[in-house]
């Protein structure tokens, strides 16, 4: 005979809502005991919320930080993208969609439109995993409570991660738009009670290692201001793909961000990320420096993303996006030859 | 006659400006004197029992009003009978806060009644329950040992279970010239209506009540509540003036009405009762399937034997059948058939009608193991259909009242283009993409339930007219309104069709198709009786010319009766009121189908689907880019409401296809992506061009208006057309639903 509880996270729906004014009082307001969320376009911590998964005691308002809401070119050529700008308004902002039209194309992957009016660049970072396991405050999860245990293993995995993953958690990071910033080298300021600091994207977001229910690298009281992407957009040859099991208004199974500079048909440079595939968007350095110097062709891009894919390991029902990340990266790759063969939704290539 | 008929016109839904505009008000929208909110609490553990309680921390929240548990709830019927709905299957109806067993995950196990919803729910947060769990049994495929037959009861006059065996299967399967042998498997799905299941009591005093619920039959959740709870029945008035969609889910009470009956009868206070979308997945279902089919045919096609088994789930309380393995037979004929339903009993709450019930699992299974019999045959997949189309029903050896299927085939395959098609599996690309087209055939039971009608002429000489049938969003209220107008030669907006209430005269759940033919024949039997009775009143008046005249002799046509003989003479229906002192003259009537006579007659609609897919040739990606879909339905009413029932069909046929499972977690025993981000049906990217024909059907056999209804064929045969479609693009028979890309590639 066994007994349980009924467990509950204890979810007094009583909060305290402020709205700052400014970022120095947005910090000033927050509570330094981890009780205080931060919110913006609150698109995920509503869904959060209503399944019990987070219970803020104080939610401080900065849809009014002026400093966060403006998208400008930098002096050397930097596009700073304030946090609290929609994803919708930079994915239509003329420079994000001359200069870098991928980060644009993944952003219109993502969601829906109603979703995209609403949520911020900063939030969108800060998004959390879709594993259904997490969302039900029923079961174990060691990513809600660590060391409960993680159904997600053993259970039905297949939108779950094939790298990265630790014997604790197998969630991926459900973000298009982050891929694309991952690809493009973004950097992420950040402020909070200790000032001000740069995180580059690779070290922004987290793997589950022992620590599963830390997503990113963000310090309590902490709040991103804005994102730095470097001049280099690769505009000419890039492609987003996003395979998933409907074709919108789903997370991806499988996502590449793919941009490359040619001289003729060698890579001078490429960059490829992946998405759905695990705890933060990935990147194969060792993968790009094999690219560097070959032809664009299928070959090559099978050859890099056997290089990506090396470590890579099902969990049973995920087992195929090993081979679908293959054939994604290798599709993608073309699809950056011909940027006009991007369909609408991150479809594959006609 | 000249008269223009509407009956056959493309008529715009009468309350789609109140629906758009939310002027509609659902179950859960309307407000009543200090309304109380109960919000409910679902069992975490899928099997075992409840061994405490404490609500302390509840109770001490301020506005909470009462918890009920199995411990503290009013006393209940205490015979299972008093329990039943009419669309109970054989066994034990499940008792919601009964005792303190556990029969499946999601069970409610408690009410908390707050001031208002946010209260109550905080309150679901803060109750403690201990549990003494027991292991459990929720996934279909490990339990097939445990396959036994259905037991039989009341629900089995409408879903019998398939017919003994016919020549000698094993011999003529076993030493057929072609055979097809092939194992099918189906997911777990839910309703899902937009509409969240939701009831307002209003506690009148008395003894009475006035229910605002969420259902498919007011009547039928009428006499549940007032058995249930021992009321008088004309003390319980169950209204549903608009249904958000249900689709088979509305077609039992459930349990959110009995909660909130159960809590305004206790706390004699006013009580409404909404379940979340979570709790949407804790009900009724279509159940998971597994069927084994044998097909077998001479070489020139000639189906010789058809088998076909099933093993459906059903729940541990009742034995939930649904017509499934016999389809085959009604539209192929064989000399030898073998056709078996199994059930196996798990640790889930009943399953239930959805949409096509049975003949949706069962013909994609049917369709597939046809088309894969016209490979091996090498006969295009239509003309396999076609040699062996049957004009009766060769399961019943009787005639159909009209079966128009065979046009079907050809109208449906000239407007897709199927002369186009190369028979090479692999044969058709596009760029990256291979294209395959697939088609299939659709049949569908053509159901007509007793109903009677009150009409009535009130004194502005309006068409009134009553029956307690709800409009689940088919378009009911447009096309009894037709019907009526021109039983009397009105226009549309002097009938006044009033309907979705208890009180009103009888009409039977609204499912299985039936309704146009169940009320719309009532409103017909009405309407004629009203006109005799309109003439007999006419004729009493001084010197009328109407006098002695038979009802036969008489048009009615905009609001005056003339005679046939002379269309110069008429008096007006107002006339005729006021003669009769300004009281309406009214009848009630009923319609019943012509059992006696249809006993000769099969009566079933057709269909016939035709898609095409683009398949990435490398990464698997499926998309419908177009389908037509071809349904003989005898008359139809209206074709713009019913075009919107075959498009939602069709949709729900790439729905079920390619994306609609609810996922069982065999460790957990419960569904793990109950929510609408996870739980994936298309959307607006996922669907390509769709057409529907209504095939000219004339049926003066079936009923009074020669209806056959088409809320569920239009779904039927599109999950075969598509796999077929995928078969023939990829060469991959893929036989699980719903096909996932990654099976692709």
């Amino acid at each position: 005979m066994r007994s349980c509880r009924l467990r509950m996270e204890a979810a007094m729906n009583s909060f305290e809502y402020k709205q700052a004014k400014d970022i120095p009082e947005a910090l000033s307001l927050a509570r330094a005991d981890g009780t205080t969320t931060f919110v913006a376009g609150g698109t995920n911590l509503l869904d959060l919320w209503k399944y019990n998964i987070t219970n803020p005691s104080q939610l401080i308002d900065i849809n009014h930080l002026t400093e966060l809401s403006e998208i400008r070119l930098l002096e050397d050529g930097v596009l700073m993208i304030g946090a609290g700008v929609r994803n919708a308004e930079t994915a239509y902002h003329p420079i994000v969609e001359q200069n870098y039209p991928l980060l644009s194309r993944a952003i219109l992957a993502g969601a829906s439109p109603q979703i995209r009016n609403m949520a911020t660049n900063g939030g969108n970072l800060l998004q959390r995993t879709r594993c259904y396991y997490f969302y039900d405050h029923e079961v174990p999860c060691n990513k809600r409570i660590p060391g409960s245990g993680c159904p997600a293993m053993s259970g039905y995995n297949r939108m779950h991660a094939i790298l990265g993953t630790s014997e604790h958690c197998i969630a991926v990071f459900p973000s298009d738009m982050c891929v694309a910033l991952a690809a493009l080298d973004a950097v992420v300021n950040v402020t909070g009670p200790e000032g001000n600091r740069s995180i580059a994207f690779a070290d922004f977001h987290r793997l589950p290692g022992d620590t599963p229910h830390l997503d990113n690298n963000l310090k309590e009281g902490e709040l991103i201001t804005a994102i730095k992407v470097p001049e280099k957009g690769f505009a000419t040859n890039y492609a987003y793909l996003k395979l998933r099991d409907r074709h919108s208004y789903a997370f991806a199974l499988v996502s590449v961000a793919t941009g490359l500079a040619l001289d003729g048909n060698r890579i001078l440079e490429a960059r490829i990320a992946l998405g759905g595939v695990a705890h933060k968007p990935w990147r194969s350095l060792s993968a790009e420096a094999f690219l560097k110097g070959r032809e664009a062709n299928a070959e090559n891009f099978a050859g890099a993303a056997d290089l990506i894919l090396k470590e890579a390991k099902g969990f049973g029902h995920n087992d195929f996006k090993i081979k679908l990340a293959k054939k994604a990266i290798i599709r993608n790759g073309l699809m950056a030859l011909k940027p006009e063969s991007q369909l609408p939704g991150a479809q594959p290539s006609a | 006659m000249g008269i223009d008929k509407i009956v056959g016109k493309p008529i715009s839904r009468l309350e789609g400006r109140e629906k758009v505009t939310g002027m509609a008000k659902y179950a859960a929208e309307y407000q009543a004197d200090n309304l109380l909110h109960g919000y409910v609490v679902s069992s975490p553990i899928t099997k075992g029992r409840i061994i405490d309680i404490d609500i302390t921390k509840v109770i001490d929240i301020p506005g909470v009003v009462e918890v009920i548990s199995h411990k503290n709830r009013p006393k209940l019927a205490w015979f299972d009978l008093q329990y039943t709905d009419m669309d109970a299957p054989p066994g034990t109806v499940f008792k919601p806060l009964y005792d303190e067993n556990i029969l499946y995950n999601g069970q409610p196990i408690a009410l908390i009644i707050a001031k208002d919803f946010e209260t109550a729910r905080y309150g679901s947060t803060q109750i403690i329950f201990k549990f003494e769990e027991q292991d459990f049994q929720t996934v279909l495929k490990d339990n097939l040992t445990r396959a036994r037959p259905a037991k039989k009861g009341f629900a089995t006059a409408l879903k019998p279970p398939p017919p003994p065996p016919t020549g000698d299967f094993e011999n003529a399967f076993e030493n057929a010239a072609i055979k097809v042998e092939s194992e099918f498997q189906h997911g777990t799905e839910h309703h899902n209506p937009i509409e969240l299941f939701a009831t307002t009591t209003i506690f009148e005093g008395n003894g009475k009540l006035t229910i605002y619920d969420k259902t498919q039959g007011t009547i039928n959740n009428q006499l549940f509540v007032a058995n249930l709870f021992g009321l008088r029945y004309k003390d319980v008035r169950v209204l549903a003036p608009f249904v958000g969609g249900a689709f088979g889910s509305g077609l039992r009470p459930q349990y959110q009405l009995f909660l909130c009956v159960m809590a305004a009868l206790h706390l004699k206070r006013n009580v409404r009762v909404v379940l979340d979308r979570k709790q949407m997945f804790s009900f009724s279902h279509r159940p998971p399937a597994i069927q084994k089919l044998r097909f077998a045919s001479d070489i020139n096609g000639r189906i010789t034997a058809l088998g076909h088994e099933v093993f459906a789930e059903t729940s541990n309380f009742e034995d939930y059948t649904e017509p499934t393995a016999s389809w085959s037979h009604r539209l192929y004929a064989a000399p030898n058939t073998l056709f078996e339903h199994h059930l196996i009993p798990l640790d889930v709450y009943t399953p239930m009608d959805m949409r096509a019930p049975g003949g949706s699992t069962a013909l994609h299974a049917i369709e597939c193991t046809m088309d894969e019999l016209s490979y091996k045959l090498k006969i295009d997949p239509l003309d396999l259909r076609l040699i062996n189309y049957s004009d009766m029903d060769p399961s019943a050896e009787k005639p159909y009242t009209s079966k128009a299927l065979r046009a079907c085939y050809l109208e449906a395959a000239e407007k897709f283009g199927w002369d186009k098609r190369s028979p090479e599996p692999g044969s058709m690309a596009r760029g990256n993409k291979l294209v395959g087209y697939g088609m299939a055939t659709g049949i569908w039971d053509a159901f007509q339930f007793p109903a009677r009608v009150e009409a009535m002429i009130s004194a502005d000489g309006k068409l009134i007219l009553n029956n307690a049938t709800t409009d689940i969003g088919t378009g009911t209220l447009t096309i009894m309104t037709q019907i009526a107008a021109d039983e009397l030669g009105l226009n549309i907006a002097d009938v006044d069709f009033r309907y979705g209430d208890s009180k009103k005269p009888f009409s039977m759940f609204q499912g299985g198709s039936a309704t146009t033919s169940s009320t719309g024949v009532a409103i017909v039997i009405a309407a004629r009786a009203l006109r005799k009775k309109l003439v007999r009143k006419a004729g009493e008046m001084k010197d009328s010319p109407f006098k002695n005249v038979a009802a036969e002799q008489v048009v009615f046509k905009g609001g005056n009766l003339l005679l046939k003989e002379d269309m110069k003479t008429f008096i007006s229906l107002k006339e005729i009121i006021a003669f009769n002192a300004g009281r309406p003259i009214k009848t009630t009537n009923m319609g019943k189908p012509h059992v006696l006579k249809l006993r000769k007659y099969s009566l079933a609609t057709h269909s016939a689907s035709f898609v095409e897919v683009e398949v990435d040739k490398d990464l698997g990606v499926v998309t419908v880019t177009r389908a037509v879909t071809a349904v003989a339905a005898g008359k139809i009413i209206n074709p713009k409401t019913a075009r919107s029932q075959i498009l939602g069909s069709m949709i729900w046929g790439i729905s079920k296809t390619l994306h609609e499972e609810t996922i069982m977690d065999a460790r957990l025993g419960k569904y793990i992506n109950a929510n609408l981000g996870e739980y994936h049906i298309p959307v607006h990217a996922d669907i390509g061009e769709l057409e529907v024909i209504f095939t000219e059907e004339k049926d003066d056999l079936i009923n009074e208006i020669g209806t056959k209804g088409v809320g569920e064929i239009g779904l039927v045969a599109m999950p075969a057309a598509i796999s077929n479609a995928i078969y023939h693009a990829t060469g991959k028979r893929i036989n699980k639903l719903p096909i996932h890309f990654d099976e692709l590639f």
